[in-house]
């Protein structure tokens, strides 16, 4: 098994260094480019999530862990923001709390889509937790 | 390391030029930039240009889809070009192919 961990500001500018990481991490199963895109979208989803969501636009710290077990990739996004309130709701493709309109709540749709599992365990005012897999290689 | 977008507004078209990598990170002035264009400008017609772009989540379909509201709702059009493989598959799952024709160059673009 490998691991790799990560603290990060919820700071946007990491969006595209959390992506690139992953990229760097994966590079070791072989993966193809389509999914290393796959991946990369994922983790944007989730990070994005962490900071806009999570931490609202304020500053706190984004762990991201990275494991390699055989060939499957797992990917884990924590924040110790806000929380959600109802996980399954916020799941649903299409919702969103954002009103300015430019969000497109399909963050967990993308996840969903570009990796195998998704899992997600959050609890209000302690922080959530994104637990995404994807077997590489097949 | 900041990319933003260029606008290029002509007869009542408005071709946005999209950056390398489309996320929230970059997304975040666009909404301000084309308000303030389409208060300037009489807009009929938005283009976006995906030639240079590589990356793009589930915020750059959000910048899309209400681009298309906006447009829909003054009689307006959106259309795109210049979309690789990668950028197509994120805009199939975000069910954007339905709503906004794509198309390989900007001319036909501008005309479509």
């Amino acid at each position: 098994m490998q691991r790799f961990h990560m603290e990060m500001e919820s700071l946007s500018e990491n969006e595209e260094f959390a992506r690139v990481v992953t990229a760097v991490f994966m590079s070791r199963l072989d993966p193809t480019l389509e999914e290393i895109e796959d991946v990369k979208t994922a983790v944007s989803e989730a990070v994005t999530n962490a900071e806009i969501h999570g931490y609202a636009g304020k500053q706190g710290i984004i762990e991201m862990d990275l494991e390699i077990e055989g060939q499957e990739l797992t990917i884990q996004v924590k924040d110790c923001g806000r929380g959600i309130e109802n996980v399954e709701k916020a799941m649903e493709p299409l919702f969103t709390t954002d009103r300015s309109g430019e969000r497109s709540g399909m963050g967990f749709s993308f996840m969903e889509a570009f990796m195998d599992e998704l899992e997600v365990k959050s609890e209000v005012g302690k922080g959530t937790l994104v637990i995404m897999k994807k077997r590489i290689g097949r | 390391m900041t990319e933003t977008f260029t606008y290029e507004a002509r007869d009542q078209i408005l071709v946005i030029h999209l950056p390398k990598e489309l996320d929230h990170h970059n997304c975040r002035n666009l909404r301000y930039e084309t308000d303030l264009l389409f208060s300037e400008n009489y807009i009929r017609k938005v283009v976006f240009d995906f030639s240079r772009t590589e990356f793009m989540d589930s915020s750059g379909i959000g910048v899309l889809l209400n681009r298309y509201k906006q447009m829909a709702r003054s009689g307006g059009s959106v259309t795109l070009y210049g979309v690789r493989e990668q950028i197509a598959r994120v805009l199939a799952i975000g069910g954007v192919t339905r709503l906004i024709a794509h198309f390989d160059t900007k001319e036909a673009a501008i005309a479509g």
